[in-house]
């Protein structure tokens, strides 16, 4: 037991001295849980949030616009497998975590259970749900789990791009035609507020805000990040001429911030729990997708072991 | 006919090709089996989709009008879609898609070979940068060949099932009419007849290799080269022109 005190005192003086903690050092339990909680949540957010956008590939309005979401969306899937990797590091594999998101044990996102309607929508998702997420993971760079810490910093550089080439898109719309223009400010509509909700819900209603703070696996709380995204990206949806749907916005020159309206929480916890306009799609697509590429995945693992046994043959 | 005509023609079917097949790989894009098959699969749809640009660009230069890029992937009509049937058939299960990829692969191999040597400059120089990329789509589907035949009871009857009916599609690569005929004659481009054989050969091989039986050359489809799709096509124009025609002109 004296031995868990010291390792415990290691832990707690590396996190005060923001050394980093890496796979092979002692941690606690619930620190190691906390972080594959987070982890594989957000890498299953990268891969649910493919889907969304997934859906306008076939219907991209040019060429080169389809290729830029095409790249997008690999970069997600990309960055899906590379936090798969970071959560592994933890002692979960892969397989299971899937299985956990499948089977409804785990979340991700709750944004990616709205639908993408219209074109427009594909850039209110690069500009607002990158956006938001970008604030949230420039945060996450300096996390004390050091495989997490540097995924974030490599991720967080292809974020930034999606950002711009969904504010681009939406730039292109609101400087074009009526017609785009309105299509713009609809998917903003729809956007807004499902984007605040990406940083979860207030600190003091939020179950794991504390700890993570503690432990500095989060540096910033919810209602710090939330802020700091409206703040930025205000002043982008003025330059693009469009409406924040949110009549209680206001610049607030004493706080150098913005004062704005309330988040519907019942909207929140009801995505939550399921009742969002695409939660059971979204799963679904995932569960196909799981099971339609069973045999593929059999037929690799059993290739590859007839390969493995004939080279040792040849070997002999 | 006149080269120039012919030229075109030629470049909306290397460009038709690339184009539609992308469209078609795009839509594994959030399915595939794995995560990593999600990103080679996009990779392929990449690389396809950016063969076609360049071929479709040229061929708007060529043509002379004024066509962009856009123009010619957007709006055309059915039935001046020119290309392979067997770009347009759908996904079914990877097997399906594994099937048509290799044996198109092989295909767009042979012929991407012999452009590198086109008389014609531009073309050399779009195949010159398409070829590395084309012999690594083959690479990879030919891998997918061998790990499905070759895998498992159930994997070796799926694939083996899929290149059965993918197989009346094949002979339609390789018919040739007077456009391929100047095109030949110009130095442009090969003659499919030339390939057929070597084609045959290699898919022989490597189906052998991943104990698949090659099936038998029986009645083939044709009638891409005079814009005659299967139905399955009309679905790919009404989701790839949507936004094009709902909102005519615009910038996006
Ligand atoms: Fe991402
Ligand atoms: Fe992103």
């Amino acid at each position: 037991m004296a031995q868990e005190k010291d390792l415990q005192k290691i832990f707690e003086e590396k996190i005060e001295k923001e050394i980093k903690i890496e796979p092979k050092d002692w941690m606690p339990d619930e620190y190691r849980k906390n972080l594959i909680r987070q982890i594989s949540q957000h890498a299953h957010s990268e891969v649910v949030g493919m889907l969304p956008e997934g859906n306008w590939i076939t219907r991209a309005p040019s060429l080169r616009r389809k290729v830029a979401l095409l790249a997008k969306i690999q970069d997600e899937a990309g960055h899906g497998l590379y936090l798969y990797c970071a959560a592994e590091t933890l002692g979960k594999d892969r397989e299971t975590l899937v299985q956990e998101l499948l089977s409804g044990k785990a979340k991700y996102s709750s944004i990616f259970n709205y639908p993408a309607l219209t074109w427009a929508d594909i850039g209110a998702i690069g500009w607002l749900v990158d956006g938001a997420a970008i604030v949230n993971q420039i945060m996450l760079q300096k996390t004390s789990y050091g495989p997490y810490s540097r995924g974030m910093i490599r991720i967080c550089k292809e974020e930034s791009f999606h950002q711009r080439q969904g504010y681009e898109i939406l730039l292109t719309l609101c400087r074009g035609t009526e017609e785009q223009k309105a299509m713009a400010q609809d998917a903003l509509n729809r956007f807004w507020w499902p984007s605040l909700m990406m940083f979860g819900p207030s600190d003091k209603d939020s179950a794991h805000s504390a700890q993570s703070m503690a432990w500095k696996i989060k540096r910033m709380g919810n209602d710090d990040l939330r802020q700091k995204f409206i703040d930025q990206t205000v002043p982008q949806a003025n330059f693009l001429g469009l409406t924040i749907p949110d009549p209680e916005l206001k610049w607030n020159e004493e706080k150098q911030s913005y004062d704005w309206g309330q988040i519907d929480w019942e909207e929140f916890y009801n995505v939550i729990k399921g009742n969002g306009p695409c939660n059971k799609e979204r799963l679904a697509a995932r569960q196909a997708a799981y099971d339609n590429g069973a045999w593929v995945r059999e037929a690799a693992t059993a290739y590859a072991k007839k390969k493995a046994e004939r080279k040792t043959k040849d070997a002999a | 006919m006149e080269q120039k005509q012919a030229l075109f023609n030629y470049l909306l079917r290397l460009g038709d090709n690339a184009a539609i097949l992308g469209h078609r790989l795009s839509e594994w894009c959030g399915h595939g089996p794995e995560l990593e098959e999600d990103i080679a699969i996009i990779n392929t749809a990449l690389d396809l989709l950016g063969h076609a640009r360049s071929l479709y660009t040229y061929a708007g230069e060529v043509e002379g009008k004024g066509r962009d890029e856009d123009d010619i992937a957007y709006l055309r009509i059915e039935r001046e879609y020119r290309n392979a049937l067997i770009c347009e058939l759908p996904n079914g299960h990877y097997g399906d898609t594994i099937a048509r990829q290799f044996l198109f692969d092989q295909f767009n191999y042979l012929l991407f070979s012999e452009l590198v040597n086109s008389t014609d400059e531009t073309v050399a120089a779009i195949a010159a940068k398409a070829i590395k990329e084309i012999r690594y789509h083959l690479r990879r589907s030919t891998e997918w060949t061998l790990r499905l035949g070759d895998g498992t009871e159930e994997s070796h009857n799926r694939v083996q099932q899929s290149f059965h009916d993918v197989w009346m599609y094949t002979g339609d690569l390789f018919v040739q009419d007077e456009s391929d005929k100047a095109v030949i004659e110009a130095g442009i481009g090969p003659d499919l007849t030339l390939l057929y054989p070597v084609w045959q050969d290699k898919v022989k091989e490597v189906l052998k290799e991943a104990t698949l039986e090659m099936p038998e050359n029986g009645w083939m489809q044709s009638g891409s080269k005079q814009g005659r799709h299967t139905e399955h096509f009309g679905y790919i124009l009404s989701e790839l022109q949507y936004m094009q025609r709902a909102y005519p002109g615009c910038e996006w």
